[in-house]
C-alpha cells in the first residue's frame, strides 16, 4: 500500500528525458524468488547506442534481468548505472523517468481502448481535459515519422496479435525511450516484417538515438541485426562479446551448456525418417476435410470465409499467413471452442462438431496457440491439466470416482518422459514456463495413437531446444499416420515440416503448393496480397 | 376533470418513466463507475436505503430537502468508501463484501430510520413540463424532479468524461487491464476505492429521491430491489452512461405499467404488470446476449467477466 502510494503519480512531474542514446551497465544483479533463484551476480555492459541481444533458454532468467531493469522486481543486490551514474529503479516510474522502456511479451495495452487513447495514455502528462483534435494532429505527425501502419481508431481488443505488437513498439518511439528493452519483438511477425522492425530498430541505434535491449530466441537475428550478445543459463551469465566474433555454434554452446539433452529425444530418429521425402502417391481418403467453412469473429464478422481443404493421413497440411487473417478463428472452430457459421467440418467422413465423445471416437487431439489460455487450467495442477483428456476414463476413473494416485501417477511418468519441469505433479500449471507448459500439453494430447491434430503457433516465444523438440513430436505423430493441420505465422517452420501449404488472406485460401515446389515470393506475396488493407482501417 | 379513456395507460407510463427512473439512472451511473474501475458493488441496494434514510432523516431536522440530498450523498460516500477500503484487502472479494453491505445497509437504515416512518418531512420541488396542455392529467404526468434533470446532465457529462478527460481514461484503464494501469506507475486499489465512493454518493441521493420525492416518504419497502436492478441495468446498457440513461427509462416505464393500468380499470393483474420491469430485464438480457460473442465494453477486470 505504502509503495503504490508513492507510485501514485495522478498529475506527475514532466521528467528531462534524455536526448541520447543511454548507456546502461548492470553489475552483480541477483534475484530470488524464495528459495529459487532466477539472477545470481549477473554482470552485462550495454554500449549507448547498440543492440544488444540477450539470449538464454526459457527460464534461464533473461525476463527477470530485465524487470529488474524496468523496476518490476527490485533485485535483491546488485547495481545499475546509467550513463555512468548509478541509479536505485525502485518502480517502472522510476526507470521512464530516466528513459528507460520496456515491450513485454504479454501486451500491457489496455485492450477496450482504442490504439490512439492508449498511446496518448502512456504519456505521463495527460492534461485532466484532452484535446483530441490537438492529440490527433500530434500522432498523425509521429505516425509519418514510423515505418508501419496501425489503426489509430480501433480497440485493441480486436487487433490481431502482430498489430498488438507493432503498437507496444510504437508506444515506446512515442514516448521518446532511448532505452528500449524488447523481449522476443519479433515472434509474431512475419519474417519480412521482422527484419523491417528490426532494421528500424537498428537504425534508431546507428544514429544514436536510443539503445536496444532485446531478449531473443532467433540467432538469424542475433546474427542479422544485434551489435554484441549476452547470453544467460539458469539465471547465470554464460558468455557474451561482440556478435561479428562469435559463431551460432558458440552461441548455442553457451546457452545449452554441458546440459543432457531432455528425454523423448529418443523419437528424434523416427522423427529425421519422417522429416525425409516419403513415397508420394498417398491415396488413403482424406481423414479431415473442411468444407465450406464460415467462422465468423468476436464482432460478428466471417473470419473465416468459405475455406475447404482436406488432409490426409500421414500429410502435414500447413497453413501461412500473416496474424489475425482468420488462423485464430479458424483453429477454435476446429477445437471446438467456437461454433462455425456455416460449411461444415468432416472427420473419416462423417460430420465432426468436436465434441467429447467425438474427439475420443476420431482420436482428434491439438494443441492451440498459448496453450494456457486455450488448453489448460491455470489454477489447476500440472497432473489434473495432464489428464483432462482421460480423467473419466478407466484406469483414471472407476465408475462415478476419479483415482487420484492413477492420475498422479500418469503425470509423473509424463513428466519423466516429455521432460516438464515442475516442482512435482501437484504444481499448479500456471506457475510453469511456457516451453513446460506446452511439454504438458503435448503428453497430454500425444501420448495416444493420434489420428487428427491441430496445431497453431506450436512453438511461438520457446528456446530452440524446445522447438526441435516439439518439432520432432510433430513430426514423428505424422509418421505414424495422423493427418495433421500446422498452422503457424512463422514461415520457416511450415517449410520445414509440411508437406503441402495453403495461405490464408482475409479468412480465404488464396494459394496452394506443394512445399518441395513452394515459390517463397509466391508465398510472400499471397501472404502480404490483402495485407494492407488490413492495416489500414477507416475511422 | 376530463376522461382520458386508454390515453390514460401511455401518459402513465410516460409519467411513470419520468418520476420512476431517476433513482435507476443515479444508481445505475454511480454502479457504471464503480464497475468501469473494474469493481462490482452489489451493495448499492443498502446504500440507496441509507441515503433515502438519511435524506429523509435530514430534510425533517433542517426543513430543507436539499440539504437531505447531501446527507444522502454523504451516506453513500461513506458507505461507498466502505466498500472499497474493505475490498483493497487482499484475498478479498468484492461480490461478497457486496452482498455484506446491502444487508448491513437496509439493516443499519431501518434502525436509524424507526422514528422516522410518521413524521412528513418537507420534499423536493417538482416542476411542470405539461404547461402547454389544458389536462390536469397531462400536467401531472409531466411533472419532473430537479433530480432528473441533473441525472441526465450526469449521464452525457460522465459518458464525455470517459473518452476525454484524463480520470476518465485512467479509470477505463483501471478496470480494463489493471497490469496496464500499474506498469504507469497509476494506484489501482486508489482509483477503484474513489470509484467505490463516487458510485456510493450517487447511489445515495438516487435514495433520497425515493424518500423526499416519489413515493415521499420513508417507509421500510421503499427500494424494493431497484438498487440490484441497476446492476442489471449497467449490465445491459453496456457500461455506457447515456445508454443507462435510456434504460433507466424504460425500466421506470416498465415499472409504471401496472399502476397506469390500475388507473383506466385494469386491476385483476395489478402484481403480474408490476413485475414488468423484471421481465423486461430477462427478456432484454435473453436478446442480447450471445455465446458467441463476448460483451462489448465490460471491463476486462470485472470478476464476472474474468
Amino acid at each position: 500500500m505504502a509503495e503504490e502510494g508513492i507510485m501514485m503519480r495522478m498529475k506527475p512531474a514532466q521528467p528531462v528525458l534524455p536526448d541520447h542514446a543511454l548507456g546502461l551497465e548492470i553489475t552483480g544483479m541477483t534475484k530470488r524468488f524464495g528459495a529459487f533463484t532466477a539472477l545470481e551476480e549477473v554482470s552485462i555492459r550495454v554500449a549507448p547506442g547498440s543492440l544488444h541481444a540477450l539470449l538464454g533458454e526459457n527460464g534461464a532468467g533473461k525476463s527477470t534481468l530485465v524487470k529488474c531493469i524496468v523496476g518490476f522486481h527490485p533485485p535483491d543486490s546488485g547495481q545499475i548505472q546509467v550513463d555512468g551514474h548509478e541509479q536505485a529503479i525502485r518502480s517502472p516510474h522510476d526507470a521512464h523517468s530516466l528513459g528507460i522502456g520496456m515491450v513485454y511479451q504479454h501486451f500491457t495495452l489496455v485492450p477496450s481502448m482504442t490504439v490512439a487513447e492508449n498511446l496518448v495514455m502512456s504519456r505521463g502528462d495527460v492534461p485532466a481535459v484532452l484535446d483530441w483534435s490537438k492529440e490527433r494532429a500530434r500522432l498523425a505527425a509521429f505516425m509519418d515519422t514510423v515505418p508501419f501502419r496501425v489503426p489509430l481508431d480501433r480497440p485493441v481488443s480486436q487487433l490481431a496479435v502482430g498489430e498488438k505488437q507493432k503498437v507496444e513498439i510504437l508506444k515506446q518511439l512515442y514516448l521518446q525511450r532511448r532505452f528500449m528493452i524488447l523481449d522476443e519483438p519479433t515472434s509474431v511477425l512475419t519474417p519480412a516484417e521482422a527484419d523491417e522492425v528490426l532494421g528500424m530498430v537498428k537504425g534508431l541505434a546507428r544514429a544514436g538515438q536510443v539503445t536496444v535491449l532485446m531478449i531473443t530466441h532467433k540467432f538469424r537475428e542475433v546474427t542479422g541485426f544485434a551489435d554484441e550478445v549476452s547470453v544467460l543459463r539458469r539465471g547465470r551469465l554464460a558468455g557474451s562479446g561482440r556478435v561479428a566474433a562469435l559463431t551460432p555454434a558458440q552461441m548455442a554452446g553457451m546457452m545449452v551448456g554441458e546440459r543432457e539433452l531432455p528425454q523423448g529425444r529418443s523419437q528424434d530418429d523416427d522423427a529425421v525418417q519422417a522429416s525425409l521425402p516419403r513415397a508420394q502417391g498417398t491415396d488413403a481418403a482424406p481423414r479431415l476435410v473442411l468444407n465450406e467453412l464460415v467462422v465468423e469473429s468476436d464482432i460478428g464478422q466471417p473470419a473465416v470465409n468459405r475455406v475447404s481443404l482436406a488432409v490426409r493421413p500421414g500429410e502435414i497440411l500447413g497453413i501461412a499467413g500473416v496474424s489475425g487473417n482468420g488462423q485464430r478463428e479458424l483453429v477454435q472452430a476446429l477445437v471446438g471452442q467456437r461454433a462455425p457459421r456455416s460449411g461444415e467440418i468432416r472427420v473419416d467422413g462423417t460430420p465432426y462438431r468436436a465434441t467429447r465423445a467425438e474427439m475420443r471416437r476420431h482420436r482428434v487431439y491439438s494443441l492451440p496457440e498459448e496453450p494456457l489460455r486455450n488448453a489448460c487450467v491455470p489454477r489447476m495442477s500440472v497432473a489434473e491439466n495432464m489428464a483432462f483428456r482421460n480423467f473419466d476414463l478407466a484406469p483414471l476413473a472407476s465408475g462415478f470416482w476419479l483415482r487420484r494416485g492413477a492420475m498422479l501417477a500418469q503425470a509423473a511418468r509424463w513428466i519423466g518422459e516429455f521432460g516438464v519441469k515442475t516442482r512435482g505433479p501437484g504444481a499448479a500449471i500456471g506457475t510453469l514456463s511456457g516451453g513446460n507448459v506446452q511439454r504438458a500439453v503435448l503428453a497430454r494430447e500425444l501420448s495416444w495413437p493420434v489420428s487428427v491434430l491441430i496445431v497453431a503457433n506450436p512453438v511461438f516465444g520457446l528456446d530452440f531446444a524446445a522447438v526441435a523438440e516439439i518439432h520432432a513430436r510433430i513430426l514423428a505423430a505424422r509418421a505414424a499416420g495422423a493427418a495433421v493441420l500446422l498452422v503457424s505465422e512463422d514461415l520457416d517452420e511450415l517449410l520445414e515440416l509440411s508437406d503441402r501449404l495453403v495461405v490464408i488472406s482475409e479468412g480465404r485460401l488464396v494459394h496452394e503448393t506443394a512445399t518441395a515446389s513452394a515459390d517463397i515470393d509466391v508465398i510472400g506475396r499471397c501472404m502480404a496480397g490483402h495485407g494492407a488493407e488490413h492495416q489500414e482501417e477507416p475511422a | 376533470m376530463t376522461d382520458l379513456g386508454w390515453w390514460g395507460v401511455p401518459l402513465g407510463v410516460l409519467g411513470g418513466a419520468l418520476r420512476v427512473s431517476t433513482p435507476f439512472l443515479f444508481v445505475s451511473l454511480g454502479e457504471c463507475i464503480t464497475e468501469k474501475s473494474g469493481r462490482i458493488n452489489l451493495g448499492l441496494e443498502g446504500i440507496m436505503v441509507m441515503g433515502a434514510m438519511a435524506g429523509y432523516a435530514v430534510s425533517l431536522a433542517s426543513g430543507n430537502p436539499w440539504l437531505g440530498v447531501l446527507a444522502a450523498g454523504f451516506a453513500g460516500l461513506a458507505l461507498g468508501l466502505l466498500h472499497g477500503l474493505i475490498c483493497n484487502l487482499a484475498r478479498v472479494n468484492d461480490i461478497a463484501v457486496g452482498i455484506g453491505l446491502m444487508l448491513f445497509g437496509t439493516g443499519f437504515a431501518f434502525f436509524l430510520g424507526k422514528p422516522y416512518i410518521q413524521p412528513k418531512a418537507p420534499n423536493l420541488p417538482a416542476f411542470s413540463l405539461g404547461g402547454w396542455s389544458e389536462l390536469p392529467q397531462v400536467q401531472a404526468a409531466l411533472q419532473v424532479s430537479p433530480l432528473l434533470l441533473i441525472g441526465i446532465a450526469l449521464a452525457f457529462a460522465l459518458a464525455w468524461a470517459l473518452c476525454n478527460t484524463r480520470w476518465g481514461l485512467v479509470l477505463r484503464m483501471v478496470g480494463d487491464s489493471s497490469d496496464a494501469a500499474r506498469a504507469m506507475g497509476y494506484n489501482v486499489n486508489l482509483v477503484r476505492t474513489l470509484a467505490t465512493a463516487a458510485g456510493g454518493l450517487l447511489a445515495g441521493v438516487g435514495g433520497s429521491f425515493l424518500s423526499l420525492y416519489y413515493p415521499g416518504s420513508w417507509t421500510e419497502g421503499l427500494s424494493s430491489g431497484q438498487g440490484l436492478m441497476a446492476v442489471a441495468l449497467v449490465i445491459f446498457a453496456r457500461w455506457n452512461p447515456v445508454y443507462c440513461f435510456y434504460a433507466a427509462l424504460m425500466f421506470g416505464g416498465a415499472g409504471s405499467l401496472g399502476p397506469a393500468l390500475q388507473s383506466v380499470g385494469i386491476t385483476s393483474g395489478y402484481y403480474l404488470y408490476n413485475a414488468a420491469p423484471y421481465v423486461l430485464t430477462l427478456a432484454i438480457m435473453l436478446a442480447t446476449c450471445s455465446p458467441t460473442r463476448t460483451l462489448a465494453g465490460a471491463p476486462g477486470e470485472l470478476s464476472i467477466v474474468r
